[in-house]
């Protein structure tokens, strides 16, 4: 869908109307007159848009969702079964030249909408890309962050310290107010079967690859205040529940600001007229468009 | 820890913009890339730091004493260590849209864009006009002038290179942009804010250059469509400061497979025959340290990188100022660009006073980062050179002035030893010439053109 609203520029930014310089001829196509249209392929923008579009029927707002766990944990494939309802068995590892294609399709800005009783909660999925692999995260990435999965998987101990690693991470790197949701994946690998409802069975039967109980995952992230769930991302168990209550979990005070706390300090003079989308006008610069 | 590969196909060094823009693009054309950075943060000589780095990269403060803390949270500042601003028509913002980096970022206008005319007390500063209409209402020039400068504007939006018909019957292979200003009769000082301040010269040489009207033109061009394209001024600028870029492009990088690492030196380039075939690095911040030795094909980097490889071509003055209050005479203006031309004040180069704001999401409400800059002329007392700019801030609250700052340029362009070496950020107030140096050391490096437009195409997904 973003692909495809990238292709229709006749939104314009800033829709104040702007003096036409005869110096570029471009400028004084008709295109220039019409009305903005909501049409923004600029995630940062879509919120802000959706509130103008008068079919909208409820309340909709952009959160970012930034991704973080081990390798192997199933961060992508969780967000894949989110967006796509799909789950690939023998996935690659995200990381790495060889399965460059994939990397880039997963991982590249995913989105997905999720709606609640009274508004509509549109996830902008961040995926690590592999940065964080030798601690080269940038600050980008925590910025204006609303949410984070953190993932382990919970046949292997060792992805629950990482997990809690960067639970630590995003409490001095993201904003104060982060929902954070601590994700036990790979649910499908013990004794519970992922399609059945079965809860809170506490994983010691033989046979079982569980080597992290949910009490004890449970606990930690009651201390941490996290949202907690086990979850298999190849049955789909769970999963759809983990962004529902991240989503009811966003207080709806920091949905008003189009990006999260931080853009409450740049509406100053000016404010977000201010603003600009890349993509629109430049586009339309280009050639003409059908739309 | 997980592995290095043996063999990259570039392994590129510093995370600056101009070597972030190369990973990127390199990555997506599906080039195996290590990229690497000896510092704990991205960005390089363009990175954006908080204010306590500012003071403890300058040590302009007493021992013991911690000055940023009057400031409010650190992490609230992002100081740009260059003073540069997008061109909102320009190549940056091209690129930008074509690998779709704008999903990271965030840009704003930038309010406004200023000239100033005489000096001293006598000073006057000024929109500068960016259409005959706005030439017809400026206080730069007086009535007759002023309907020269419209025709002259009219006449740059006409002007198509291939189509004599439109030269004014000027030789324009010959022509020195003297004689075109000559042709329209504009008076000297209507010259200097359109040399300057529209076609962004940084001293006169372009004047008497035979056959660069052309050029002067395509500039001013790119000075009226950039502001005809957001309306108040030709810049836009990212929230959270330049150092967003790098970021963003990096990210684009890792997206498409590259790999990142910070904090990791670089012991040795490995040559065989002349050439650069790889490198031995320490990756640190970590215990124990990782060294590794991997290979590639050929390597990027910064001047940083290769000392014996770069000569000093210049040295840029800067001053980095933090105020209480907005530039005066810019009507308040959240953010500035104002340009003192070289003339108005018996210099060779222009000065420049960029300035944002909370605005822009660098600082806390209530402040102004302004940054003099200049290109020394002088071997001592720089803060003289600098001083008609600091004029024009009031009262300032934090000045970081450190030594001249030395432009570096490769000495070879890196088709025998196989290191493509890029310059250092000049003096200018945009980033064309950042991109065209990113085009190349592209085409060095690769033997081929560099082609954005519809770099991702059909790699592109669908969502929902």
């Amino acid at each position: 869908m973003e692909a495809n609203l990238s292709a229709c520029p006749t939104y314009h930014a800033g829709a104040e109307p702007h003096p036409t310089s005869i110096l570029d001829p471009r400028q004084q196509s008709p295109d220039n007159e019409k009305p903005a249209a909501p049409t923004s392929s600029h995630p940062q923008l879509q919120a802000h848009n959706d509130h103008t579009m008068a079919e909208a029927p409820k309340p909709s707002s952009s959160v970012k969702l930034v991704l973080l766990g081990e390798a192997a944990v199933g961060k992508s494939s969780l967000v894949l079964r989110f967006v796509n309802n799909d789950f690939q068995e023998n996935k690659e590892p995200t990381i790495g030249g060889e399965t460059l294609t994939w990397h880039a399709t997963a991982a590249a800005f995913l989105t997905q909408k999720c709606n609640l009783p009274t508004r509509t909660i549109k996830f902008e999925i961040w995926d690590t890309a592999g940065q964080e692999r030798f601690a080269s995260l940038a600050p980008m990435y925590y910025r204006n962050a609303q949410a984070a999965l953190v993932v382990y998987d919970l046949t292997k101990p060792t992805s629950l310290v990482k997990a809690k690693h960067w639970v630590a991470e995003l409490q001095r790197q993201a904003s104060p107010g982060i929902v954070i949701a601590l994700v036990g994946n790979k649910l499908d690998l013990t004794n519970e079967s992922g399609d059945a409802d079965s809860e809170g069975a506490d994983g010691d039967e033989s046979g079982d690859a569980r080597k992290i109980s949910t009490e004890e995952a449970q606990a930690y992230a009651e201390e941490e205040s996290l949202l907690f769930f086990e979850t298999s991302a190849k049955t789909g168990h769970n999963v759809s529940e983990v962004f529902t209550a991240i989503a009811n979990a966003i207080p709806e005070t920091s949905l008003k600001s189009t990006r999260g706390p931080g853009a409450a300090n740049a509406v100053s003079r000016g404010g977000d007229e201010q603003r600009v989308n890349l993509n629109g006008p430049r586009e339309a610069a280009k050639e003409g468009c059908a739309c | 820890m997980d592995e290095i590969a043996p063999e990259y196909d570039v392994i590129v060094l510093g995370t600056g913009l101009t070597e972030c823009i190369l990973s990127g693009v390199l990555s997506v054309k599906g080039k195996k890339v290590l990229h690497i950075d000896r510092n704990d943060h991205y960005g390089g000589e363009a990175a954006s730091v908080n204010l306590e780095t500012l003071f403890k990269k300058y040590g302009n403060f007493q021992q013991g004493t911690e000055p940023w803390k009057a400031y409010g949270r650190p992490a609230d500042w992002n100081i740009d260590l260059v003073p540069k601003l997008l061109m909102s028509s320009g190549e940056l913002t091209n690129i930008l849209v074509s690998t779709d980096v704008t999903r990271y970022l965030e840009f704003k206008q930038v309010a406004g864009s200023f000239v100033q005319q005489n000096s001293g007390s006598k000073a006057t500063i000024a929109k500068v006009p960016s259409d005959a209409g706005e030439a017809l209402r400026s206080p730069l020039m007086g009535i007759f002038e002023k309907r020269r400068m419209k025709s002259f504007i009219e006449w740059v939006g006409t002007f198509d290179a291939n189509d004599a018909g439109t030269h004014k019957g000027l030789d324009l292979s010959k022509a020195t942009m003297k004689e075109v200003y000559d042709k329209f009769g504009l008076e000297a000082g209507t010259r200097d804010f359109i040399g300057h301040a529209m076609a962004l010269y940084l001293d006169d040489t372009y004047l008497d250059a035979p056959g660069k009207a052309p050029e002067s033109i395509e500039r001013i061009r790119l000075y009226g469509n950039s502001v005809a394209r957001y309306g108040k001024s030709p810049y836009i600028y990212p929230l959270y400061g330049l150092g967003e870029l790098p970021q963003g492009f990096a990210r684009l990088s890792a997206i498409y497979g590259g790999t990142y690492m910070l904090n990791a030196s670089v012991d040795e380039v490995l040559y065989d025959g002349g050439k650069a075939t790889g490198i031995k690095a320490t990756m640190g911040g970590i215990e124990p340290e990782m060294k590794f030795e991997t290979k590639a094909k050929f390597i990027l980097g910064d001047p940083s990188y290769f000392p014996s490889k770069v000569k000093v071509v210049g040295h840029v003055l800067k001053a980095i100022c933090v105020l209480k209050h907005p530039l005066a005479g810019t009507g308040d203006a959240d953010s500035a660009q104002l340009i003192i031309p070289q003339s108005q004040v018996g210099r060779k180069n222009d000065i420049y006073v960029a300035c944002i704001s909370s605005a822009h999401n660098v600082c806390p409400k209530g402040y102004y980062i302004a940054i003099v800059s200049t290109i020394a002329e002088t071997s001592a007392n720089h803060h003289l050179e600098l001083q008609p700019g600091l004029d024009r801030l009031g009262k300032i609250e934090e000045q970081f002035l450190g030594p001249p700052i030395p432009l570096y340029e490769p000495l070879e362009d890196g088709t025998k030893d196989n290191v493509f070496i890029s310059k250092s950020y000049d003096a200018t107030s945009h980033f064309e010439t950042t991109t065209d140096d990113v085009r190349d050391i592209y085409r060095r490096a690769t033997g081929e053109e560099l082609k954005v437009e519809g770099l991702r195409e059909g790699l592109q997904v669908s969502e929902e």
